[in-house]
């Protein structure tokens, strides 16, 4: 307590250091925060890796993913296993690096190819819950009342139901297993989660003065609602939305893994589906795809920690 | 407490309206004719017209939910279409499966990864707490179904014709039975919803065969067990080590377990009596959402281990449009759901007084 207290007009003499000291703002800030995060970091690694890979797959993949490579490339067998030159696989065999599947087509192209679909789904449909979600979830907690609960009973109608089976039947409803109709599934499926979110943001807001006050300056019920309340509801919905692509990754390759999503696609999902009873015979077509499934989710999951633990000022850093 | 209770169960109600109107909703709008579905594609409009008429399929829809809530409130789920069975036997027969795989999966995910949770929340930043925290971030990202392929691939391929070798499929092995209670008992007679749960009991092999003392099948029953339990139970281990250690974490720093440390109490009693009675209490709850998870994780268990459980017959039954079996089926899981909620939200009650107070 007897510290000298800092005084609040700096010395002249210190002022320069004042002059040279970067301004804070809330975006370097934030960003500062997450790098601090040892999680967020290698979740961003894995993931920039999985983006970068998917999006420049027709310059990196080495074949094309969905041709076969019978009477193309001499001597390229049925479910090879991985052949590396340098790692001393001989070279009369064609080279690749992680094998061949059932109908001759290299894996590791598949591989790369697969990200494009998996992850661009899983975007997708995180966006469109996000932004369904939000709307409900906003109109539930600034209206209230019986809109409220309809809304919210709604949810928990929808939560009642186990997510896969749930996602099953829409696909099922929609009629043709197609990729927009997984999206849309695994887009519904997700919606009360961020509902539940943002209504309970907008609840706790919604009584703050500065509400209040921009309500007596006269402010609109939508420009209160979109520019006081909302900010509110932005941390947790990242945190949550970054979580929800991880799972909806899973889905996705769930989805295709019991059938309902389109079979032969270069998916991951798929690639093990269609591949499913080779497993003691060619271990490798359903390790690599489900080994690189597992490293997409698991950047999603640390990426949303990291975020969570850096964006969160109830944490003491 | 009884007016915590009697709240609870009021809000239940509309949830569980809007569940059965849900499902009798999405199996009707389910495309695509469920005659030919069912009777092959070369059935004459006849033959169609008879089997739509027989099921009540040419009613008004409304019509058609009204009839089915009356059924319902006697206890009736219909007959499967496809199986042409009542979906009542059909749940006896499969309900059994996925109740054991989840009880030993959940068992396994609380058995393990409590403790877990536990010692590495308390050393924390240990070479224990890295580790497990490593494997619980790879435990929730591994899709069921590769974890279940991967064991397979590991017990039955490369641990062939050592102790350790294990079977990847199916419940029992071909020529092994575990004998019905009603068989062992000598109830053969007994009809009714006696008999019916009687062999709803005798479904789940490991407790049938343990109470009957079967100890050869027993054993083979679970050995069949393990790699799905461990596939589906992963998941939630994963979850429920994360929770048991931050909440560990954040009950050590509270005053009350500073009070016990002063006034002399052994560090044991310190984290294993006062600290981890208070940090489990989050852990009831997440152990109550996962087992409703669970369900999801049963569909792609069954379908990679071979098995006829729940998961497996409502898959078959969404893709072969038997609108009997997915009512029957996902209204029951449904209720499961908000069943297991209300008990999670009760043993709250139970667990922490100021609950109760509210």
């Amino acid at each position: 307590m007897s510290a000298p207290a800092m005084p609040l007009v700096p010395a002249p003499g210190s002022a320069d250091t004042l002059a040279t000291a970067k301004p804070a703002s809330l975006w370097r800030d934030t960003l500062s925060s997450i790098l601090r995060q040892r999680s967020a970091i290698v979740g961003l690694v894995i993931l920039g890796t999985l983006v970068f890979v998917s999006v420049f797959a027709p310059l990196l993949a080495p074949f094309d993913p969905g041709t076969s490579l019978l009477g193309v490339e001499d001597g390229v067998l049925k479910r090879s296993a991985p052949c590396i030159h340098l790692l001393g696989c001989p070279e009369t065999q064609p080279q690749h690096i992680l094998g061949t599947d059932g109908n001759f087509r290299d894996v590791l192209s598949r591989v790369m190819y697969g990200g494009r679909i998996s992850l661009s789904i899983g975007f997708a449909a995180v966006g469109f819950a996000l932004i369904v979600g939000t709307m409900i979830g906003a109109t539930a907690g600034y209206v209230g009342g019986a809109l409220d609960n309809v809304l919210m009973r709604l949810m928990d109608v929808v939560l009642a139901f186990p997510s896969l089976l749930l996602a099953i039947a829409i696909i099922v409803a929609l009629g043709e297993p197609s990729y927009f109709n997984a999206l849309l599934a695994i887009s519904i499926v997700s919606i009360p989660v961020y509902a539940r979110i943002v209504r309970s943001s907008v609840l706790s807001a919604r009584e703050n003065d500065y509400v209040t006050a921009s309500r007596a300056l006269g402010e609109s019920s939508r420009g209160i609602l979109v520019r006081r309340i909302m900010p509110n509801a932005i941390t947790p919905l990242v945190v949550q939305g970054t979580l929800g692509i991880g799972g909806a990754v899973l889905e996705i390759a769930a989805l295709a893994f019991v059938g309902v999503a389109p079979i032969g696609e270069a998916e991951w999902g798929s690639m093990i589906a269609i591949e499913r009873n080779q497993l003691f015979n060619a271990p490798h077509v359903i390790l690599a795809p489900g080994i690189v499934i597992t490293l997409a989710v698991l950047g999603f999951n640390l990426l949303g920690d990291g975020l969570r633990d850096a964006l969160d000022p109830r944490l003491n850093r | 407490m009884t007016r915590f209770l009697f709240r609870r169960l009021i809000v239940t109600i509309p949830v569980l309206f809007g569940i059965v109107f849900i499902v009798f909703a999405l199996a009707r709008v389910i495309p695509g004719d469920p005659c030919r579905a069912v009777l092959g594609e070369r059935a004459t409009d006849a033959v169609c017209d008879a089997f739509i008429h027989r099921y009540g399929l040419d009613q008004p829809i409304p019509v058609q939910f009204v009839s089915y809530l009356g059924q319902l409130a006697s206890g009736d789920l219909g007959d499967s279409i496809k199986h042409s069975r009542p979906v009542t036997t059909l749940l006896i027969e499969r309900l059994p499966t996925t109740i054991e795989l989840t009880f030993w999966a959940m068992t396994f995910a609380i058995a393990v990864g409590i403790p877990l949770g536990l010692v590495s929340g308390y050393r924390r930043n240990s070479p224990i707490d890295v580790g497990t925290m490593v494997f619980a971030n790879l435990g929730v990202s591994v899709p069921v179904f590769v974890l279940g392929l991967l064991l397979a691939f590991l017990f039955a391929l490369v641990f062939k014709d050592t102790p350790l070798a294990l079977p990847p499929s199916g419940r029992l092995s071909s020529g092994v039975d575990v004998v019905p209670l009603a068989e062992v008992w000598g109830l053969q007679g007994l009809g009714g919803p006696p008999r019916a749960i009687l062999d709803f009991a005798s479904g789940i092999y490991t407790f049938s065969a343990l109470i009957t003392g079967q100890w050869g099948p027993l054993a083979d029953a679970a050995r069949h067990l393990i790699l799905p339990a461990v596939a589906l139970g992963t998941i939630p281990l994963a979850i429920i080590a994360r929770i048991t250690r931050s909440s560990l974490l954040e009950v050590l720093g509270l005053d009350y377990v500073r009070t016990a440390r002063a006034k002399g109490l052994r560090e044991r009693v310190v984290v294993l009596r006062h600290a981890t009675r208070n940090a489990l209490l989050p852990v009831v709850t997440v152990v109550g959402l996962q087992l409703g998870a669970l369900l999801s994780g049963a569909v792609l268990t069954e379908t990679v281990f071979n098995l006829a459980g729940v998961g497996r017959t409502m898959f078959e039954a969404i893709t072969g449009r038997d609108y009997v079996v997915i009512q029957g089926f996902t209204l029951l899981i449904a209720v499961f759901y908000v069943v297991v909620n209300l008990a999670v939200d009760l043993s709250y009650g139970f667990l922490d007084p100021r609950v109760r107070a509210r």
